[in-house]
């Protein structure tokens, strides 16, 4: 598989901030890459410095076998990149905003390849409308097909779910899919949310404090052997007491946080819902982790918003 | 770069605040107008002040022309403040809108984008004097009609004939455009330094408060460092209406007092642009966009 | 000036005894100029002001017996002294009630002259004293010089040449004073200053000079009452 993106040492500080601390990772031809880490743990910078809008302190960036600093104008033609969501030009409709977005990417424009980008993003009956009174979700897929109107061949997505509903964030998982299966593009996905990236990506890379965590393949980092299984009931100490003297107790983690938690293979995960039941436990909900969620919550100490 | 060019003209006159400026010199033009329409008898004899104890100027001094050069000599002084609110947002409110980082990822460079940009408000600071030299200058023609222009200057008083006042105008516009792209230069400069519009509006504005207090006041700290300030030499157009005499001390039609201050002037303003393009190019190659 | 000029046509109205040389030289004066009737004269205008810069103006000038004068420039914008023009030779010799006082003599212009003053007999009269510098030979006024009460004084120059015969002047320099030059500066709205000290004091004490030089004049064709309005 050829390298679409390849980075090596790349540093970033500002001031005494090390923003990006010798990070090296590889994207190939067709990947859907994960970039994962808390709020303020690097990926922005450097998916900017990729962009060439942060300029690294050291470090090679090459982006399609070309350094992006002598061959920039060549390699940027090919990336289509939404960068958090961008509000766009508010007095102009979403035609306008993708007209002028288009022609700055080379696209020979026609009406017909504009309103087609919108139908994709679900924006063709407001196309006229100006961008002004659009929600967020709205902005986000515009922005989504200003990324895609010149049809690149990788596209990089940082924090696309961010602000969204969960229609939203449903939909643009569904895009990535699209993107890297349909499409065949290779696709860069950041997000602070474990997962968002776990359901889409084929590889996947953990920074924290700018330093590379790990970095690998979903099977590689996912074995389903290992799934973690949280269960909220009604009184979870005495849940607890019920499962330590059942056949689950083998299965039993220690309670943390008033949570009762079983690693366990992901086949059994009926029949213990089915004993729950049987031990008349009420059950709020039933969750299920994968361990790299818990690595994910190690390496960034659990600071992070759960979400469905 | 073209096209780039084209986009930001595009996006300067589809947006309502561009239509501010051209909506604030019609209101304001008008007022003078119907001011001196109503009034031109008292703000002439004000004009002409200690002058009316010895002479008597008569003629239709309150003409199309005379009420022009007023226009100007008023207008020239707030008009940057409408260059400024379109040319301080080139850059910052690109960075508001979150789109800097969407343009600057496109397959262009900085220093397309800079001259692209800077180009696209010269356009709109010079379409914007069009529409003041249209209002001020014809319209005014219009209402008032033509005769000889009569102006008083600090030491002196100049009259020029009705015949030898045209060409004066279209100096003094060229000039004027060449002032105002300036203040579009310094407006456009801060511009990268921001997030938001109103920080380059205001800082714009208080540099040419600021400087024109300097190049205002005859104090002789302030007198050193007048020829410095671009703001002494905006003001230079008003020397295409002072005219030479000869021995007799009669005015020689078709010429200029200064001509040498006009072109000195003239160089100081396109050095101002040339350098503080030049500097937002620099800068802006060198910045990380965080916005 | 009108005001002036009114009192000095009042005035100038009597003669006396005794400056009967002086008398007789007007007397020969008028009666060469009450041959023209009326005229109407195209001129040059030339104002000369320190301080001001002005162009060449076209006028035409119209006078119509006794005293009526009147300067209209068709376009453009004329400067005059405070009150106008509103004189000629005629219109001195046609005032009154005045003493006449032989002078001497005098040499205006390389051309010697006869120097005659004009005492105004009423104590509340603007004008002080006229002197006029006559050509007795030609009988024509070479000059005229007024002084009054509040304006100062004025001079009018006569050059003769075409129309001497009636004592029509080919050029005539009005001259009179006129106060420093003082702008405040909101005014002008002009920032810098950087005329030399000398190069202003060219602009002060001075005197202003209103410049005629006719190109033609027709002569009793008639003027209609109205241009005098």
């Amino acid at each position: 598989m050829p390298e679409i993106i390849n980075v090596e040492g790349l540093c970033k500080t500002f001031g005494k901030l090390q923003a990006v601390n010798n990070l090296s990772f590889t994207v190939n031809e067709g990947d859907v890459y994960g970039f994962l880490g808390q709020n303020g743990a690097g990926k922005s910078t450097t998916i900017r410095m990729l962009l060439t809008l942060i300029a690294p302190t050291s470090g090679k960036v090459e982006l399609f076998g070309k350094s992006l600093l002598t061959h920039r104008k060549e390699i940027l033609a090919q990336i289509g990149a939404m960068i958090e969501r961008p509000d766009l030009y508010k007095y102009l409709s979403a035609y306008d905003n993708l007209k002028i977005f288009a022609k700055l990417s080379g696209c020979k424009v026609s009406e017909q390849l504009l309103m087609n980008q919108l139908e994709v993003v679900g924006l063709a009956d407001r196309a006229k409308d100006k961008v002004k009174g659009f929600s967020q979700g709205m902005k986000q897929r515009l922005g989504i097909a200003i990324a895609l109107i010149h049809n690149p061949a990788l596209v990089i997505l940082d924090e696309p779910t961010n602000g969204l509903d969960p229609q939203g964030i449903a939909d643009i998982r569904k895009l990535i899919i699209n993107l890297s299966k349909e499409q065949k593009k290779t696709v860069m996905v950041s997000s602070h949310l474990l997962n968002e990236i776990e359901q889409v990506a084929t590889r996947i890379l953990i920074i924290d404090k700018g330093k590379k965590i790990i970095e690998g393949t979903k099977q590689e980092l996912l074995d389903p052997n290992q799934t973690v299984v949280e269960i909220e009931s009604s009184n979870n100490g005495n849940t607890y007491q019920l499962l330590s003297n059942s056949s689950w107790a083998s299965h039993l983690q220690p309670i943390t946080n008033n949570i009762v938690s079983l690693t366990l293979n992901k086949n059994q995960i009926p029949s213990l819902h089915r004993n729950l039941v049987e031990m008349n436990i009420d059950i709020y909900s039933l969750q299920q982790r994968h361990s790299l969620e818990d690595y994910f919550l190690k390496v960034t100490k659990g600071n992070y918003v759960h979400t469905v | 770069m073209y096209t780039l060019f084209k986009v930001e003209l595009y996006k300067i006159f589809k947006r309502p605040r561009t239509y501010i400026a051209f909506a604030a010199m019609t209101a304001l033009i008008t007022i003078i107008q119907l001011g001196l329409k109503v009034d031109g008898k008292e703000y002439i004899e004000f004009v002409l002040g200690d002058l009316s104890n010895t002479l008597q100027v008569d003629g239709k001094l309150c003409n199309g022309y005379f009420v022009c050069f007023c226009i100007l000599n008023l207008l020239l002084i707030h008009v940057p403040l409408l260059i400024a609110l379109i040319a301080a947002d080139m850059i910052s409110g690109e960075a508001n809108m979150g789109t800097l980082r969407l343009l600057l990822s496109k397959p262009i460079t900085r220093t397309q984008f800079v001259v692209a940009k800077f180009l696209a408000a010269t356009v709109y600071t010079l379409l914007l004097l069009v529409w003041i030299a249209f209002l001020a200058l014809f319209v005014s023609i219009f209402i008032f009609g033509t005769d000889d222009i009569f102006l008083v200057k600090n030491n002196y008083a100049v009259q020029i004939a009705s015949n030898d006042i045209m060409w004066r105008y279209l100096g003094a516009f060229f000039f004027a455009a060449l002032a105002m792209v300036t203040v579009a230069a310094v407006a456009f400069f801060l511009s990268q330094f921001a997030e938001n519009s109103i920080g380059p509006i205001v800082a714009t504005m208080s540099i040419i408060i600021v400087f024109t207090i300097f190049s205002t006041m005859s104090i002789p700290l302030f007198n050193k460092i007048k020829p410095f300030m671009f703001t002494t030499h905006m003001v230079a157009w008003k020397e295409f209406f002072d005219v030479r005499v000869n021995a007799d001390n009669e005015s020689i039609a078709g010429s200029i007092q200064r001509p040498d201050k006009i072109i000195n002037s003239a160089l100081i303003l396109i050095a101002h642009i040339v350098g503080l393009v030049s500097l937002s190019a620099y800068f802006l190659k060198k910045k990380d966009i965080l916005s | 000036m009108k005001k002036i000029i009114t009192a000095c046509l009042l005035l100038l109205n009597i003669s006396f005894a005794n400056a009967q040389n002086a008398d007789a030289l007007i007397k020969k004066v008028k009666a060469k100029l009450e041959q023209v009737n009326d005229y109407v004269a195209e001129a040059k205008m030339k104002t000369d002001v320190a301080f001001i810069k002005a162009p060449i103006g076209k006028v035409k000038v119209y006078y119509k017996k006794p005293n009526r004068l009147k300067i209209v420039k068709d376009k453009g914008i004329s400067i005059l002294p405070k009150g106008g023009i509103s004189m000629n030779t005629s219109s001195i010799l046609g005032m009154a009630n005045c003493t006449t006082i032989d002078a001497g003599e005098a040499v205006v212009s390389g051309i010697k002259t006869k120097v005659i003053k004009l005492l105004p007999t009423d104590d509340n009269s603007e004008i002080i004293i006229t002197t006029l510098y006559i050509d007795e030979a030609n009988s024509l006024i070479k000059k005229s010089a007024t002084t009054t009460r509040e304006n100062g004084s004025f001079e009018m120059e006569m050059f003769y040449n075409t129309y001497a015969n009636l004592g029509l002047p080919d050029k005539m320099i009005f001259s009179f004073n006129v106060k420093d030059y003082k702008m405040p500066k909101g005014v002008t709205l002009d920032f810098d200053d950087d005329m030399k000290p000398e190069e202003k004091a060219k602009l002060k004490h001075k005197k202003g000079k209103v410049e005629f030089t006719y190109t033609s004049y027709t002569i009793n064709k008639g003027v209609a009452d109205s241009m005098f309005k």
